[in-house]
């Protein structure tokens, strides 16, 4: 299934668990330093981009490389989302982030506030840069450059990300944590 | 130092350009045979992601995974010093050309070197010999499975049955984050450091290949089924295929020790090396003989 972003808390209610999906139109990347910065930001009452709001977050620090005026992707994963636990609830409160991208799955708190506010987790699978960065397309735009390439904030109007894997629904459900309980040690 | 046939900084070059845009056969074979007998939909498709994935980045020639890591350099045989020079200008100019990500960073400031170099990088590790060669090998490794290493320093009273639970402990508790399937490398013994650097050098070793000594091989043999029926999957969201391949170091160690320490190398498990005689330079991803 191919999803339209921005996306809007109703379709991301209607996610369940386990589907695959793709995601169509803008996407920002945004990783520790980018979420500390936004966070920061916010408190103080300054200005952080539009695109922020009600975005599609994507854990990732792409390689990136300049082709005259353009930026294109040449390898754009997922990066380990765990990092980003502590962070990401006042994220999704604040900025009302809609769905987070990422590798490895997400704390409890994080699973409350993307039910509160209605977000999903969707696992890329970890390393397929080179398909993903395909699916991203160009870049339309970055901020906060100083951040260095991993860590800056990357804008994309992607053309087909995927395949990502509802592996955190907006309803508590949480797939890591059902293969955790079920593992045999 | 032998003379050599061609700069070292080339070769260094060709090194990391192999390893981050070619997967070794022997870890790309494992990948296949464990899609043959992956039952679960979820982890069959993602397996087939990840080979799709290997396929276009070899065919393009572009890194297969954005977290081209930090290179781990290996140096064996006859040299000199001159060979640290050459590694950071062929590292720095990898990055600029590949490109390669620019990992390294101030550990506090966290402020960006911009050329994978920085203060006490390169990291490498030198064996000299008197051989008639210098051997290089690279891996670079990804902070995603990096951040998953472990050192337990047990009793010697846990023997082999606590080593074993360590590593499985290790592996399952990493969960997802270190991108299984991949490589587990184990070390055993020796001091805490060198138990680490084991552990490390063990995703050297190609999968695949009996480990010439039976305790070792039994280790591995039970650890890598313990992992495949435990469930956790490809990315740890279930599934039969979690390891790829389990290989252990193992070195002597204090009578009151029994250091066990575990590095997972995540499906990307990047290697390859370089073997330069006073004649020609010859590559491999797996191992020369």
């Amino acid at each position: 299934m191919i999803l339209n972003s921005p996306l809007d808390e109703k379709t991301v209610r209607s996610l369940n668990l386990g589907e695959t999906v793709y995601i169509k139109g803008p996407i920002i990347t945004g990783r520790d330093e980018m979420h500390k910065r936004a966070l920061e930001k916010v408190r103080a009452g300054e200005d952080v981009p539009d695109e922020i709001f009600n975005s599609v977050l994507y854990h990732c620090g792409p390689i990136m490389v300049q082709r005259g005026e353009k930026w294109l992707p040449v390898a754009a994963g997922p990066t380990t989302s765990a990092r980003m636990n502590d962070l990401e609830p006042e994220m999704i409160e604040r900025f009302g982030i809609r769905a987070i991208i990422g590798k490895g799955g997400m704390s409890k708190k994080v699973a409350e506030a993307m039910e509160k506010y209605g977000c999903v987790y969707l696992a890329a699978v970890g390393g397929t840069a080179v398909s993903l960065a395909e699916g991203l397309g160009e870049s339309t735009g970055s901020e906060w450059n100083d951040l260095g390439m991993a860590e800056a904030m990357w804008k994309f109007n992607a053309e087909r990300l995927g395949p990502l894997i509802v592996a955190m629904d907006a309803g508590g459900g949480d797939l890591y944590e059902d293969v955790r309980r079920k593992l045999k040690r | 130092m032998i003379k050599l046939p061609e700069p070292l900084e080339d070769v260094v070059f060709n090194l990391l350009k192999a390893s981050n845009t070619k997967l070794p056969s022997d870890v790309g074979w494992a990948l296949e045979a464990a899609a043959g007998w992956e039952s679960d939909q979820t982890a069959y498709s993602q397996l087939g992601a990840i080979m799709d994935n290997v396929r276009k980045a070899e065919f393009l020639s572009r890194p297969m995974c954005q977290d081209t890591g930090i290179p781990v350099f290996y140096v064996k045989g006859r040299f000199d010093s001159s060979i640290i020079g050459e590694i950071e200008r062929g590292l720095a100019r990898a990055t600029k050309e590949i490109p390669l990500r620019p990992n390294t960073v101030d550990p506090l400031t966290r402020e960006n070197y911009g050329n994978n170099l920085g203060e006490g990088m390169p990291v490498v590790h030198f064996s000299p010999t008197d051989d008639e060669f210098v051997e290089i090998t690279v891996m670079p490794k990804g902070a995603g499975s990096e951040n998953m290493t472990r050192l337990v320093m047990l009793n010697p009273s846990d023997g082999v049955e606590g080593v074993k639970k360590a590593i499985t402990d290790a592996v399952l508790e990493a969960g997802g984050r270190p991108c299984p399937p991949g490589i587990v490398g184990v070390g055993i013994g020796g001091t805490s450091e060198k138990c680490i650097s084991m552990a490390k050098e063990a995703l050297l070793i190609p999968v695949g290949g009996d480990n010439p000594d039976p305790v070792l091989r039994e280790i591995e043999e039970d650890v890598f089924v313990k992992l495949n029926e435990s469930g956790l999957g490809p990315m740890g969201l279930g599934g039969r295929t979690t390891v790829l391949g389990v290989r252990v170091k193992k070195a002597a160690c204090h009578t009151a020790s029994l250091p066990v320490a575990v590095s997972i190398g995540c499906w990307a498990n990047r290697r390859a090396t370089a073997r330069i005689t006073s004649e020609k330079v010859e590559y491999t991803q797996g191992a020369f003989r």
